[in-house]
């Protein structure tokens, strides 16, 4: 692969746990890549012993989200020349997230509160009864598709400062999958998942930063599907279908 | 970890809720002072009066300036925010927010011209 202009770049990468600290290596300067492909090259010619977190390189599965120089992105489809600052780059794991070692962050509570806010999908028919018919030009079915290209990447999660400050709100990607399936006609949740999102740490404690709006790789507006919920949850309430 | 540089600060809706939210302590920390001025007027006039004059100095006029911004800032923030939970996602809320600011804005110096 052709080098760029500039022969190298240097890398500060976040090494050790939740007490590490940031280590720098040079890196060739090449047309083309990605951050992940940086990482990926301190790990197989510099330092073995560096772990992160990827699968498929292509932006589809979610697993390669880092904080590069300050902000959280995903690296599989983030070039170096758009991020880059006169040579450097910085590349932390996630934030919000435990540390597991170096980059790879531990997504296990950004998975626990998925679930929390009913996430998993509950059918309403048993495999031996009729698909359900679903059109997609219903309006439930346009308001589920507008939310529902979520890798679930955690980058939302990382650059939210609700998330920050209250440790219970359960993230824009959660609540951004529970707005989907209340959209979702063959779903059988919905009451319980409504519950859940309106409890404390739900839909009501988002500020409306929009700053997972911002950051989403897949240009989705959990801050729209938040505010969309918190109507509902609203309406459900003055209804007495939802009780304090 | 060290603090990490969070750039989703200089995010303009983020600093619209900081407003928003910072407005409302200053307008809540106002409210007792208010009072009390109010509380004076049962020592008599006199009393409410010199006080009054006391206010009229530029300084105080121009803090009244502030807290006119303070008002119509959390105000028509706080009606964004309840278009937002309340209707339908309406695309555009960096317009709204700034408008907000800068009709607050106009508020504050509209008031000033006023009483100074």
């Amino acid at each position: 692969m052709p080098q760029a202009d500039n022969a190298s770049l240097t890398v500060s990468i976040w090494r050790g746990g939740q007490d590490g600290n940031f280590e720098t290596y040079s890196v060739p300067n090449r047309q083309n890549q990605t951050v992940l492909d940086v990482v990926t090259h301190v790990q197989r010619h510099i330092d073995p012993t560096l772990s992160y977190r990827f699968a498929c390189r292509v932006g589809m599965c979610g697993s390669c989200g880092m904080t590069v120089n300050g902000r959280p992105r995903w690296t599989c489809r983030t070039h170096v020349s758009k991020v880059a600052k006169d040579g450097k780059l910085q590349i932390a794991p996630l934030s919000n997230l435990p540390v597991i070692k170096d980059l790879a962050a531990d997504m296990q509570p950004f998975f626990d509160k998925w679930q929390k806010a009913g996430g998993v999908f509950e059918p309403s028919k048993s495999r031996a009864e009729p698909v359900e018919p679903i059109r997609p030009n219903e309006p439930q079915r346009i308001a589920a598709d507008a939310g529902i290209e979520c890798i679930n990447c955690g980058v939302c999660y990382a650059g939210c400062d609700t998330v920050r400050w209250n440790d219970d709100y359960l993230g824009p990607a959660a609540l951004n999958r529970a707005w989907t399936l209340m959209n979702d006609l063959r779903d059988s949740a919905q009451k319980p998942r409504l519950a859940a999102v309106a409890a404390n740490g739900g839909c009501h404690a988002c500020h409306t930063h929009q700053s997972c709006q911002e950051y989403c790789p897949q240009s989705l507006n959990p801050t729209g599907s938040i505010s969309l919920l918190k109507r509902l949850a609203t309406k459900a309430y003055l209804k007495g279908e939802l009780k304090p | 970890m060290s603090a990490p540089p969070r750039p989703y600060r200089r995010n303009a809706l983020w600093i619209a809720a900081m407003v928003h939210r910072v407005s409302g302590i200053g307008l809540a920390l106002f409210l007792p002072l208010h009072f009390l001025a109010l509380g004076l007027s049962l020592q008599g006039a006199a009393r409410l009066d010199s006080f009054l004059r006391w206010t009229d100095i530029p300084l105080i006029k121009l803090a009244e300036g502030g807290l006119v911004f303070l008002l119509g800032v959390h105000f028509l923030g706080g009606l964004r925010v309840l278009f937002v939970e309340n209707f339908d996602w309406r695309v555009n809320q960096f317009r709204v927010a700034t408008a907000a600011g800068g009709a607050a804005a106009m508020l504050a110096f509209a008031f000033l011209i006023q009483v100074l």
